[in-house]
């Protein structure tokens, strides 16, 4: 597989240009043309499944009901990820001129930001910001209503469906699926599920042409991306990058010299070891990432960061399905008694069968991947886990 | 009627009686007494038509929403992976040692409750802590002390 070069880009943060031009001329086309470039423009959604978005909002559109809804996802809760925190401190702007895009594409009246608890500084910015485009739209014609929706500390109420019964307010339990949200959603309605990032292409995308849009990134990954960079670093923060890089070209921009690991996605994304980074490529051809990229140097026990992450899942498994309320807790114990030395190394490859089975059994996608770390840390840095 | 009796009614005039109120409404309990008690549950559940089991069901999923009594500012001290790396334990064992408590304890005078939380989105910035809804970063055990004790004067 080649990979692209690193290179760094600007369209994210970019200032916002006339949001009611952009609007007009994309309200002046037809309604389908506009999909089929979004879907050429080749987007797939930035909070981590990687949905084509063109398809999504077509599905929505062409979904039976009189009554729809775009939500926004900004609950932003996968450990090493905050990027869409700064997109809605920096250009918030264009997150909400993307839902109103939607919400004229695909037919619906009514638009939701889920901001997580954490992230309620924000509010009072982006409530003044809400009620002068609801005015701006309603100045164009365009039938649309923002509003905000607050979670409440649930790290599962990302999960789309979990995040549908939160607004519906209920518990943060995942949904089976399907049915999808794009038929039924909130309040059992068709409903689009964005994240802040991937509402913010589009807005790229209606601005600068699905030409220009393709042009970014690599065959399977196009566009640009925000990286949540952190840990053991040369450069920490937030970076816009073009998808497709090799992960050695990534280490040797942002490592500190001395990168033995990188956990790619997040306690729900792959932990991979300093062997494999020239192989390794960042994009939906090899690891995919909603921006999560935590660096470790040799200083680092991978222990920890395995003891760290499964702390993380069984605090935050909502419980409803048992492989994952009780796989997770069994990981957990299980890595401790093995350092306690109460079982054997062995021990070890049976929890990964384990984790192996919560990747199928598993109701949603939280139980689905914790294996992904779980197995690459273990089968990379086994000694570590043991002595 | 009661303080909470009135209160909750507000609330439901403000946000609706639907099922989706909930939430804005258990929000709100939050913010202006910190935890959401037994009565305040009793009392949503009768606004909402809903029973209490449901309401205690769906608050005592959410972290953010608390069921016992909390102090008047909680701290939450951020544990996941990076924010570990970076002297979390050091910033928390300073935090117990200013307040006196433990983690999940509240102060006496009822005005400081410590906890952890899972990753708050700072990670570049690391140790993050909230108070309330306001975010700390960059922590240090002296630079959290010097935040604690101007709170301890609010
Ligand atoms: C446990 C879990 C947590 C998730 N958290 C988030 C999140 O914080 N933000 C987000 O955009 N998507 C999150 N997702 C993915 C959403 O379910 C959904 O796929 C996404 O919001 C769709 O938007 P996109 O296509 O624009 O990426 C999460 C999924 C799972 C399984
Ligand atoms: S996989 Fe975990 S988080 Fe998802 S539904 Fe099952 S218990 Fe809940």
């Amino acid at each position: 597989m080649e990979s692209n070069k690193l290179s760094r880009v600007d369209y994210i943060f970019r200032p916002e240009t006339n949001r009611l031009d952009l609007l007009k001329r994309v309200m002046s086309k037809d309604k389908d043309d506009f999909l089929l470039e979004l879907i050429d423009s080749g987007l797939k959604g930035r909070g981590g499944a990687g949905f084509l978005t063109g398809l999504k909002w077509k599905l929505a559109k062409e979904a039976a009901g009189d009554k729809k809804y775009v939500i926004c996802n900004a609950d932003e809760g996968e450990p090493g990820t905050f990027k869409d925190r700064e997109i809605l401190d920096r250009v918030a702007g264009k997150v909400l001129t993307g839902m109103a895009l939607c919400g004229y594409i695909v037919g619906a009246d009514e638009g939701y930001i889920y901001l997580r608890a954490e992230y309620r500084f924000l509010s009072p910015k982006l409530n003044k910001m809400m009620a002068g485009i609801n005015e701006e739209l309603k100045s164009i014609g365009l039938n649309f209503k923002l509003g905000i929706r607050y979670g409440s500390g649930a790290y599962v109420c990302g999960e789309e469906t979990a995040l549908i019964e939160s607004m519906e307010g209920k518990r943060g339990e995942p949904r089976n699926k399907p049915p999808f949200p794009v038929t039924e959603g909130y309040l059992g309605k068709p409903t689009v599920v964005n994240n802040v990032e991937t509402f913010v292409n589009t807005v790229i995308i209606a601005e600068i042409g699905y030409h220009e849009y393709k042009k970014l990134g690599t065959d399977s990954s196009r566009g640009m991306k925000l990286f949540s960079i952190s840990g053991d670093c040369s450069k920490e923060g937030i970076f816009e990058l073009e998808l497709g890089m090799s992960l050695a070209d990534f280490v040797d921009e942002f490592g500190d010299g001395d990168t033995k690991a990188v956990q790619v996605g997040g306690a729900s994304g792959f932990c991979v070891p300093r062997k494999k980074f020239k192989e390794t490529i960042i994009g939906f051809e090899g690891i995919p990432t909603g921006g999560s990229m935590k660096i470790f140097n040799s200083s680092r026990s991978m222990y920890n960061v395995l003891h760290n992450y499964l702390d993380f899942f069984q605090e935050e498994s909502c419980g409803q399905c048992t492989p994952c309320r009780v796989g997770c807790q069994q990981l957990y114990k299980g890595i401790m008694a093995v350092k306690r030395r109460e079982r054997p190394a062995t021990y070890l490859d049976e929890l990964v069968k384990l984790a192996e089975t919560m990747r199928f059994a598993s109701k949603c996608g939280l139980g689905q991947s914790v294996g992904n770390a779980f197995v690459s840390i273990v089968e990379n840095f086994r000694e570590e886990i043991v002595y | 009627m009661s303080n909470t009796e009135n209160f909750v009614k507000e609330l439901a005039d403000k946000y609706g009686r639907s099922r989706e109120s909930l939430m804005p409404i258990l929000q709100e309990i939050v913010d202006v007494q910190n935890y959401v008690n037994d009565e305040a549950m009793v009392n949503v559940a009768r606004e909402l038509d809903l029973s209490a089991a449901e309401v205690y069901g769906t608050a005592s999923f959410y972290s953010f929403i608390e069921t016992r009594e909390m102090g008047e500012y909680i701290i939450r001290v951020c544990k996941t992976i990076v924010c570990d790396m970076k002297g979390k334990e050091a910033v928390l064992r300073a935090i117990e040692d200013t307040l006196k408590v433990k983690i999940g304890e509240t102060t006496p005078d009822k005005k400081f409750t410590l906890l952890t939380t899972n990753c708050l989105g700072w990670c570049h910035k690391g140790p993050a802590m909230l108070i309330n809804n306001e975010v700390f970063t960059e922590l240090t055990p002296g630079k959290v002390v010097d935040i604690i004790e101007s709170y301890m004067h609010k």
